[in-house]
């Protein structure tokens, strides 16, 4: 890879930049920029990667390549790069990249992957610019580069006692070769310097000072504030609106009807509401009469959905998700028979920062400030709505209140586009509480009719499930499918799984460790009633089931493009919940209406186990005393404060499991704002303790995989305190009174 | 009409219909961005402000209304016990997203200087109004705590 000359543009800046690639297509490639008029010039073609500048005064620039949604990204991947260039993390700054996937690849926040997909390439990135600088201090000292060696920001060459900062150096990288990624060396994890370190937030300061900018703070000139309204029946459409009399509001600048599709993740029809303030644009819906066309969905309803599972569950199952060994023939042997039925609602995202988006569309060109988790998605949509070209859309992608998956959508982004458009100015879209809770692609909800058989010593034999599930056809709704593999399957030799799929106008999506969220739930709260049924200890009961230390073989071969196939290791299943056990105190006598509950769960690459000792009053009223995590995410915690923080962020998250539930009713949703959509509070949040079990495997990511064990281990020691089994979610407590 | 708010110690005069929420006058009209809009009914507290030091929910407070001495996240730190809130909310890496902790360091400040040596019984009825949805209120109460010279353990621990 050359170098190339300093477009104009860098100008500006008064920097001019030497970058230099170390692969093409989509590869990764290195910057070094030099600050002042006089430095040499260059500058990569617009399709070049760039992660590193390094500046004259030995300040390094790290590029952040991902959304920051709260998980942490931000930090922890400039930290991989940061470890093996050594750098002084004291003189390091780290820059948002713009979402431009030629330049780096795919850019989002999802399925815990920042971790397993970045751990090898980042690192090697750093090292790649690492040997670069040895080379450039070898080249002027005029000595063999095996001399050289760094200490964090300087390489010094041992034997005469010379340094050279980095400051000093990355002129003359620009004339230097880069290594290939794939051969540069890595070094020894006993010799970090920054990875496993605790690195606090880069933007903490910012956040605690009340400079940090978010979507809902972007602010460009000429911008206008707007609110969007949508018909309150998912995907119904606008027949008419009283618009003059909307636009006869003090301080409304405009109202107009925005006409979308039928896609339930794309544009929908609308009335937008433009004022230069936000509030009096909001103020304007209190006169505004829209009369839609409601379409099909109006005639569904939560109460329709359990209706049809009843009656779909008097039948055997649509289709056989899996058939191991001879589950029915294993029931008519079985000594004991336990079987239950689970159900669980939708559930919303909540963001705390509500949907928005700021939007520009001059010229044939869109800009967008957003604050997604999937930029590119957002781009489709806008290429899609307005009909530009994928390199005429700039996202700037703005910190974000909260992902959780909501965000994967980017519904608000096509809004924002699409109403400035038709405006004619820059428009910044904010969505009402009420409109994020109504507007959102929900947890699905989901049925489950399960049945374990328990032979003559005890031991779990078969298990059945009939899951009714949405969809149509051959499809899921999205995020409503489960995996043929949910433990026990592969554990034990007989299993009958079966799905049913009831259709469904409601939009569905990725809530926060999806699938697993909801299944874990059914699944770990089942094995503990055949735990008991079986008479034995629940922890003791699910480590018998689990086997012998040995990896269940991964599912099905990967489809082109798709995710490596993942094995399943019991042994590092059991090695988290033993220690969680352990740590918990597990089986010390207790008082009656206080009980200990376990759960652990596999999603994300992630072994989780928890442990929740939980007190019920004898009305039910219950509070969780404490929760006791252990985590087995590989041989290495990246960044252990931000790791600590996200485990006990997934547990706070997991316990408002218990008491939320999103309800259709007539095809729209009942709830509207925190009141009736509650989340966990301060006087709630029970002390957290959380441990990494570190083994020796690659490290993977901490945005999920420790909330789906939350809620199962939350009900069974509640089964434990009382015993009351909870089979539906929301927690009922009267279903938990006791005496 | 034109109203005069004293906003973080300089009286600023805007001209807006009397409902307008101090929250819109402050994000819109004055640009001080840093008080967040979460849910605009008093329910998360995302929009908390001081009032003449009391914490208030600047989402249900029309601007006619305003009286009293406004502080914002932007001007708290001014205040010794605002700047060691903030300082503990550093130390504690207590954000995740971050975009409640205005509110909360708010609530956090206005409870430590009305109860300078605060229990945890106290933390829970001074926060409980702040929603996070990011779950960082363990750190939030060990930065309290921390704030307010107390040992950081939780002393609910069983
Ligand atoms: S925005 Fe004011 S309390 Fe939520
Ligand atoms: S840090 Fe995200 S809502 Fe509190």
């Amino acid at each position: 890879m050359g170098i190339h000359p300093l477009k104009d543009a860098f100008e500006t800046s008064r920097r001019a930049f030497l970058r230099t690639g170390a692969a093409t297509g989509g590869g990764l490639l290195l910057g070094f920029s030099l600050a002042g008029k006089g430095a040499a010039r260059a500058a990569a073609p617009a399709a070049l990667n760039t992660y590193v500048r390094i500046a004259p005064d030995g300040w390094v620039t790290i590029v952040a390549k991902n959304p920051e949604i709260g998980q942490g990204i931000k930090t922890m991947l400039p930290m991989l790069i940061a470890e093996e260039l050594d750098a002084d993390w004291e003189k390091v700054r780290i820059e948002q990249a713009l979402a431009d996937a030629a330049l780096y690849g795919r850019q989002f926040a999802g399925g815990s992957m920042a971790t397993p997909l970045h751990w090898d390439e980042l690192r090697r990135v750093g090292s790649a610019g690492r040997q670069m600088l040895l080379t450039a201090a070898a080249q002027s000292w005029s000595c063999p580069v095996g001399e050289c060696d760094t200490t964090p920001g300087v390489v010094r060459h041992a034997a005469s006692g010379r340094t050279l900062a980095y400051g000093a150096l990355a002129q003359r990288c620009a004339t230097i070769a880069p290594p290939e990624l794939a051969t540069v060396p890595l070094k020894d994890p006993g010799t970090y310097r920054i990875i496993g370190k605790s690195m606090p937030n880069v933007d903490g300061e910012a956040i605690a000072t009340g400079r940090q900018q978010f979507g809902i703070d972007v602010k460009v000139p000429g911008m206008t504030h707007a609110v969007f309204v949508k018909c309150p029946v998912f995907g119904g459409k606008v027949v008419s609106a009283n618009l003059d009399e909307v636009k006869a509001q003090k301080g409304v600048r405009d109202a107009f009807v925005v006409k979308g599709g039928d896609a339930l993740d794309g544009l929908l029809d609308g009335v937008a509401i433009l004022a230069d303030s936000w509030w009096v644009a909001n103020k304007a819906r209190d006169v505004l009469k829209v009369e839609w066309a409601e379409g099909e969905t109006a005639r569904q309803s939560s109460a329709g959905y359990a209706e049809a599972a009843a009656k779909l569950f008097e039948g055997e199952p649509q289709a056989v998700l899996r058939k191991d060994g001879d589950a029915a023939g294993a029931f008519a042997k079985a000594a004991k028979v336990v079987e239950a039925e689970y159900a669980y609602p939708f559930l919303a995202h909540a963001n705390m920062e509500p949907q928005n988006c700021t939007a520009r569309v001059e010229g044939g060109k869109v800009e967008v400030w957003a604050p997604t988790q999937n930029p590119e998605e957002g781009r489709g949509l806008i290429v899609k709505h307005l009909g530009v070209k994928p390199e005429d859309v700039t996202i700037h992608m703005v910190r974000c209140g909260g992902g959780f998956g909501r965000r994967l959508n980017n519904d608000w982004m096509v809004e924002s586009a699409a109403i400035a458009k038709q405006a004619g100015r820059p428009v910044k879209l904010v969505w009402t509480r009420q409109d994020d809770i109504q507007h959102d692609f929900y947890r699905p909800a989901g049925f489950h009719k399960l049945k374990a058989a328990v032979d003559g010593e005890g031991r779990l034999t078969a298990l059945s499930d009939h899951f009714v599930t949405f969809g149509q056809g051959e499809g899921f709704s999205r995020s409503a499918a489960m995996s043929p593999v949910e433990w026990p399957a592969r554990a034990i030799p007989n299993i009958d799984y079966g799905v049913s799929k009831i259709p469904l106008g409601v939009p569905t999506g990725p809530l926060r460790a999806p699938g697993s969220n909801a299944l874990a739930f059914v699944f770990q709260c089942f094995i503990d009633e055949v735990a008991h049924a079986a008479g034995k200890d629940p922890v003791a009961f699910r480590l018998e089931v689990m086997g012998a230390p040995r990896v269940l073989a991964s599912p099905a071969p990967t489809p082109p493009g798709g995710r490596p196939p993942v094995g399943y290791d019991m042994g590092r299943q059991a090695g988290v919940l033993k220690l969680a056990a352990e740590k918990a105190g597990w089986g010390r006598k207790l008082p009656r209406g206080t009980g200990l509950g376990c759960a652990f769960y596999f999603s994300h690459l992630g072994y989780f186990a928890t442990v929740i000792q939980a007190t019920a009053a004898r009305d039910g009223a219950f509070k969780v005393d404490k929760v006791w995590v252990v985590g087995d995410v590989g041989s290495t915690i990246i960044n252990p404060i931000n790791a600590a923080n996200q485990v006990e962020g997934s547990v706070i998250d997991g316990l408002a499991h218990a008491k939320g539930q999103i309800t259709i009713e007539n095809g729209r949703t009942v709830e509207s704002n925190f009141d009736d959509f509650p989340l966990t509070r301060m006087n709630e949040a029970p002390p957290i303790e959380v441990h990494f079990l570190k083994t020796d495997n690659p490290p993977t990511g901490l945005g999920e995989p420790a909330l789906p064990p939350v809620m199962p281990a939350l009900c069974n020691a509640l089964f434990a305190a009382t015993g009351k089994r909870i089979r539906k979610l929301p927690i009922d407590t009267a279903d938990l009174a006791w005496s | 009409m034109a109203y005069t708010i004293q906003v973080n110690g300089q009286g600023r005069t805007v001209d807006v219909d009397g409902e307008m929420p101090l929250l819109w006058v402050l994000r819109d009209e004055l640009d001080l961005k840093g008080t967040k809009f979460g849910c605009g009914a008093a329910l998360c507290g995302a929009c908390t402000v001081h009032v003449d030091g009391e914490p208030v929910r600047a989402c249900v407070t029309p601007i006619s209304a305003v009286t009293g001495k406004v502080t914002t996240i932007e001007a708290v730190g001014a205040t010794s016990v605002g700047k060691k809130v903030q300082a503990a909310w550093i130390a504690h890496d207590v954000p995740q997203c971050g975009y409640c902790q205005a509110g909360q360091i708010m609530s956090a400040s206005a409870l430590l200087a009305a109860t300078p040596k605060p229990t945890d019984a106290d933390i829970d009825e001074a926060m409980s109004g702040n929603l996070c949805r990011c779950g960082t209120y363990t750190r939030i109460r060990a930065a309290i705590k921390q704030a307010a010279g107390l040992p950081v353990a939780d002393s609910r621990e069983t």
